[in-house]
């Protein structure tokens, strides 16, 4: 067995956890809802597998570097950390129709990486020999994880309360929307979510400036990366401050929240894509 | 609250305003943005041909600041009045919060307990000592221990947890605050600087960055030797190393290899291997077999020089790569017989010996080894101000995983003797984490209720 096997069972894995979980909206079946959970489970030990051989895969090759070494690496390493968050928050608060608005972001990301993005193992050059690697990758992919979620509960709080309140008077909202949890716990754990990213980015940014000292000399210097991760953190420093004052909970919030994760995007691929500077995944 | 307010206080209330921190924070993301899209420091030329804009709108922008605003003053002013709002809102709110955690209300009268939404009313039997007694215990052992108050015949419980959990946002505030005053000291005492040394050669002075004369530090810095190795089969560099010595008035005080990653730091300076490149011609030995004779001779020189070989025949290096196509070290070279002036030059690769061979001629060429000088790129940084900064950082982490994770908890109990009985009156509440709380309270109500009815 070799890891590109079991990155296809975790791709397979969780397109078949999105299908179950959409049909669970739609038939209401409670079992039908801890088969898509079962799938996850079995899609995130894949995945767990999958990075670990490919470690030692490297290893095998003479490369004493961790698997969080290029694009590929880093994204298949994201869909992980969206699965590790998202099964904590299951267990947890046991809300399983949100998996059909989380799991399709971890989904995404795997197919994206086999359709389209170079597997190749290649060593590291000399500035990414460092265990801060290891650190500040970890901790800001668990950040966008989180925001992940977060973003996946903010369009569900979104649609619901667009037909709630559409359809006050007549009677509570039933079909597909009668299986999401309440905007009340919607909005819960959309800032739940928030809370346990803002921090992991917090160390994320903290571990990456760490390292850029150690390497360089110079803790910030205003990179477009480096500024990105400060948006983020600013949009989501002004979401927790937000839930606190009048007129900014509620809608106002998961907007936020779904900017928040589109400029985590940005700051994750699109300064990669379009913008220059530091953060090269090595080619 | 009147509603003629005078400035003073309007301009207090709109500093210690949330709404400010939230629209403060949405601009600095939304003005962050610029300078990501906008290359930063460039010079004037540059900016105009790579956007393509006229010397006046070039100008225009550059009065603006655009193009080196993370320093412009009106980013550095909305983080001012970040900053201004941080301290504000601390001043405004930490009283009432340490007047919360250091003077605790320890008794509960009946309009406190309405406020919770925690409560719980007992009535068992027994005097008041003796309930208080296993209430003390039980409180204590699932909770904190409690303060005891008794008055009137009653008895007052007091117990909480996580006080400090309150702090946990002013430190995060205050966290900002200092991160803000590191990097402050670091642009006003620290600098930048870079300095490249050949192998086996010292220097005394640094370049900082933007100066136009080198400047003077009081300690000389050696390169003994410079490496670099290649990943197999690509010109990938693995690592690169330099060994450095420090002297002082010519007396070796420090030596160190250094590599990415791994800086060298001496008296405040921190030298990090930065980059490399060759200088001078590179000096190349051959060993030269004359196929008539049998003859082998070993020539060494530098690039370009005539290197005689027996019979009047010469051989010129004439150029060199480090790995040739994947091939490792390779030379170009040239033999001219003694009357001739031009040969044909040819490739011989170190690790293959045996190359030459087949390209025939008088002599038969092997690349035993060419020696390249190089010299070590260091950047030189002098920060006083990063300790402050890694300082903040940790209380940033520290804060922020209090002001989330942990919440201030308390109990209070008012026991009282009833007409039949003895009455417990049991009110609790958190400052998050609510949900959490009011399962740790039902816990607490079934351990009470089995103390007291045993």
């Amino acid at each position: 067995m070799d890891s590109s096997l079991l990155f296809n069972i975790t791709t397979i894995a969780y397109f078949a956890a999105m299908v179950v979980f959409i049909v669970y909206l739609t038939s209401k079946n409670d079992a039908i809802a801890f088969g898509a959970t079962l799938i996850c489970w079995v899609g995130f030990i894949a995945n767990t597998g999958a990075i670990g051989m490919r470690w030692y895969e490297a290893y095998a090759m003479g490369y004493e570097q961790a698997p969080l070494s290029n694009l590929y690496e880093s994204v298949v390493f994201f869909a992980w950390s969206i699965l590790l968050i998202y099964l904590l928050f299951d267990l947890k608060y046991k809300q399983r129709a949100i998996g059909a608005f989380v799991i399709p972001f971890a989904f995404a990301g795997m197919i994206w990486a086999q359709w389209s993005l170079d597997a190749t193992i290649a060593p590291l050059v000399p500035a990414l020999q460092s265990n801060w690697l290891t650190y500040h990758v970890i901790t800001c992919f668990l950040g966008y994880a989180a925001f992940a979620l977060a973003c996946g509960v903010s369009i569900m709080y979104l649609i619901k309360i667009g037909k709630e309140e559409k359809a006050a008077e007549e009677s509570p909202a039933g079909g597909i929307l009668g299986m999401f949890p309440s905007t009340k716990v919607l909005d819960d754990l959309n800032y739940k979510a928030i809370m346990v990213g803002f921090p992991m980015l917090t160390l994320g940014i903290i571990t990456g400036a760490a390292w850029a000292n150690y390497a360089w000399g110079t803790y910030w210097s205003w990179d477009p990366k480096e500024t990105w991760s400060l948006i983020v953190w600013f949009i989501y420093a002004a979401f927790l401050h937000a839930r606190f004052t009048r007129g900014w909970v509620g809608r106002r919030a998961a907007w936020l929240s779904i900017f928040g994760f589109a400029a985590t995007i940005f700051c994750y691929l699109g300064v990669n894509l379009v913008l220059s500077g530091l953060h090269s995944y090595g080619g | 609250m009147s509603k003629q307010q005078n400035f003073e206080d309007r301009l207090w209330d709109f500093f210690c305003s949330l709404k400010l921190a939230i629209i403060t924070l949405i601009l600095l993301a939304l003005t962050s943005i610029i300078g990501t899209v906008i290359q930063q420091n460039k010079s004037p030329q540059e900016y105009m041909e790579m956007y393509g804009i006229s010397e006046s709108t070039y100008k225009a922008l550059d009065a603006m600041q655009f193009f080196d605003m993370y320093h412009s003053y009106w980013f550095l002013s909305l983080m001012g009045i970040f900053a201004v709002n941080l301290i504000c809102c601390s001043i405004k709110r930490l009283p009432r919060i340490i007047k919360v955690v250091r003077e605790p209300v320890l008794k509960a009268d009946d309009g406190l307990f309405r406020t919770f939404s925690n409560r719980e009313e007992i009535v068992t039997e027994g005097t008041v000592e003796s309930v208080c007694d296993k209430i003390v215990s039980v409180i204590g052992q699932k909770f904190a221990k409690p303060v005891i108050n008794d008055e009137d015949g009653k008895s007052y419980l007091f117990a909480q947890k996580g006080a400090y959990s309150r702090f946990g946002v002013y430190v995060t505030h205050t966290s900002i605050l200092i991160i803000f005053i590191g990097a402050m000291i670091g642009n006003v005492l620290g600098f930048k600087a870079y300095v490249n040394i050949t192998e086996g050669q010292s220097i005394n002075s640094i370049w900082i960055r933007g100066a136009q004369v080198p400047t003077p530090i009081d300690f000389e810095v050696r390169n003994d030797d410079f490496k670099v190795e290649f990943y197999e089969g690509g010109g990938r560099p693995k690592e690169y190393t330099s060994d450095l010595v420090i002297l002082e008035n010519g007396q070796e005080v420090l030596k160190k290899t250094i590599e990415v990653n791994h800086p060298l730091t001496y008296k405040g300076l921190t030298f990090y291997q930065s980059s490399y490149g060759t200088t001078g011609d590179p000096v190349y030995s051959f060993r030269v077999k004359n196929r008539a004779t049998g003859e082998t001779v070993e020539v060494v020189g530098p690039q370009g020089k005539r290197l005689s070989l027996p019979g009047g025949a010469a051989l010129i290096p004439m150029g060199y790569a480090p790995d040739y196509q994947n091939f490792g070290p390779a030379a170009q070279a040239n033999i001219v017989a003694g009357n001739q002036q031009n040969g044909s030059p040819f490739l011989v690769f170190k690790n293959y010996p045996q190359f030459d061979e087949r390209r025939g001629g008088d002599f038969g060429v092997t690349l035993l080894d060419v020696q390249q000088v190089y010299y070590t790129g260091l950047q030189v940084a002098k920060d006083p101000g990063v300790w402050v900064v890694w300082l903040g950082c940790l209380l940033l982490v520290a804060g922020s995983c209090g002001a989330f994770f942990l919440s201030h908890r308390r109990i209070w109990v008012t026991i009282q003797p009833l007409e039949k009985g003895i009455g417990v009156k049991l009110g609790g509440n958190a400052h998050r984490n609510q949900p959490a709380f009011a399962l740790f309270f039902d816990e607490l109500k079934k351990d009470l209720d089995d103390a007291l009815s045993s």
